[in-house]
């Protein structure tokens, strides 16, 4: 088996070892921006979202003038701003902010964490405002604070009622990272277009690639399904 | 019986249209703008600079109408095989890579690679112990980015731009230490700008750069190869290339 693929590599004139090891490494840097991203979205959002949710202007005011314009202006806008606009500031080569900037990889970063804790703030804003006014106002009977409910109540239903939406976001942000191409970062996309660079052959780098696109994105929806299954039993008809 | 009928029109079919392949009234070429002082557009988006000049030269040896097209590097070589144009005359070096996939011509120029870094900063290229960890800058797919691959890549990082006008602004911004270019585009880009100044000795890089066809367009490639022999001999190469440039790039 092992001899049988290493021969088919051997014969091929793109995908041989070093070419899969280059894909290899997009891959792992393109995990790492998108897993990283995600996370540091999760831990802004819900408070965020909890913000904005709430009845006082001047608390969601600039939250959602925050969401407004992040969610109204391209991904790859943000990422040009961030990256080559960063480096236009006079002096900032001698901060320590550009031990950070310097690399692609933490502008990337931040330009994609910026983006999707806009989003995610919305998709668990919305959860929140969903939750129905009973609830509370048997918290509220029971004694509990502000704190206490939304704790206990609010957002185990509201993140188990977001559970879908967020599912939806974690697979665009998947799709989305392919932008970090566009600053030298060597993702997916980046590795493919070396290859394709290098080989003048676009069917073949972009194919593989999105054949690893694909697999991954439906890793994902089967992990959500599963999340789901768990998270929202209680929704499911009885015996199924 | 049918089977020899649809042999016959097929074989009939691929006659006819290389017959009328052969017929070059429009010559359409593709440039890759803008990439001074070889080619761009001036403000009236008239294409201008030593390649476009010798495309028509070339154009009026043959008898054709050149139409020129604008596509960017990335996809230059697909859209040649996609038949969006049936030459390619934008600074492309021959390599063995290209040459599987196009036809070239005999060169009509070649020019040195030089390193270009910021003012302040001094690297020599040709030591490696100078260069190690340092980041080189190069546009993806070069000649440049294959030379660095193949001699600096086990002790320098290299960041490969799709865009010239990316690199230039990542070595303005300190992203990258050093960057290997067509000495012309560095001469265009950076040096006229000023802040930035030539390091070690320029590389010969490469067979020289060639026009580029179909690989069955072999007529068109002999009429180009012709034209382009008596234009380098009766002193209207010369005439063009002074125009441009203060060194002589003809090979």
């Amino acid at each position: 088996m092992f001899d049988q693929i290493y021969t088919l590599l051997s014969h091929n004139d793109i995908f041989t070892p070093e070419t899969l090891i280059h894909y290899w490494h997009g891959f792992v840097t393109t995990v790492q921006l998108v897993f990283l991203c995600l996370a540091l979205g999760l831990a802004f959002s819900i408070p965020l979202a909890l913000m904005r949710a709430s009845r006082n202007m001047w608390i969601s005011g600039p939250i959602w003038v925050y969401t407004y314009v992040f969610r109204g202006t391209p991904l790859l806008v943000q990422l040009y701003i961030i990256y080559y606009g960063s480096a236009q500031i006079p002096g900032i080569q001698h901060t320590f902010l550009w031990d950070f900037l310097r690399s692609p990889f933490y502008p990337a970063l931040i330009a994609f964490t910026l983006n999707t804790v806009a989003y995610q703030t919305e998709i668990i804003r919305g959860a929140i405002v969903a939750t129905p006014h009973g609830e509370i106002e048997a918290a509220r009977a029971y004694g509990m604070s502000w704190a206490k409910y939304t704790w206990r109540i609010v957002l185990p239903s509201a993140l188990r009622r977001g559970l879908q939406a967020y599912s939806n976001e974690v697979i665009f942000m998947l799709h989305a990272s392919a932008i970090a191409s566009a600053v030298t970062i060597i993702d997916l996309t980046g590795a493919a277009y070396d290859i394709y660079a290098k080989f003048y052959a676009p069917f073949d780098a972009f194919l593989f690639v999105a054949a690893i696109y694909l697999i991954v994105s439906f890793s994902i929806i089967y992990g959500f399904k599963r999340l789901e299954r768990r998270l929202l039993a209680h929704l499911r008809p009885v015996g199924s | 019986m049918k089977k020899i009928l649809i042999a016959l029109s097929c074989a009939l079919a691929v006659l006819t249209s290389a017959v009328h392949a052969k017929d070059w009234k429009t010559v359409r070429i593709a440039y890759d703008v803008p990439y001074k002082p070889f080619e761009w557009k001036d403000p009236n988006g008239q294409f201008t600079g030593f390649e476009p000049d010798l495309a028509r030269a070339v154009c009026k040896e043959i008898h054709a109408k050149c139409e020129f097209i604008v596509q960017s590097w990335d996809g230059i070589i697909p859209g040649l095989l996609a038949r969006k144009y049936d030459a390619i005359m934008s600074s492309m070096s021959i390599t063995p890579e290209r040459a599987k996939k196009v036809l070239f011509s005999k060169p009509y120029y070649n020019t040195p690679s030089a390193w270009f870094t910021r003012d302040g900063v001094n690297i020599n290229p040709a030591d490696k112990a100078e260069m190690k960890g340092k980041i080189v800058g190069v546009q993806r797919g070069t000649t440049q980015d294959t030379y660095v691959t193949q001699n600096l890549a086990d002790v320098v990082q290299i960041k490969r731009y799709t865009t010239a006008d990316d690199l230039v602004l990542d070595l303005q911004g300190q992203r990258t230490d050093i960057v290997l270019l067509d000495y012309p585009v560095g001469q265009q880009t950076l040096l006229k700008k000023g802040g930035f100044h030539v390091v070690g000795k320029p590389v010969k890089l490469g067979e020289g750069v060639g026009v580029a066809f179909r690989k069955h367009d072999k007529d068109l490639a002999e009429k180009f190869n012709k034209a382009l022999d008596k234009l380098k001999n009766d002193g209207t190469y010369d005439k063009i290339m002074k125009k441009y440039f203060d060194y002589s790039i003809k090979m």
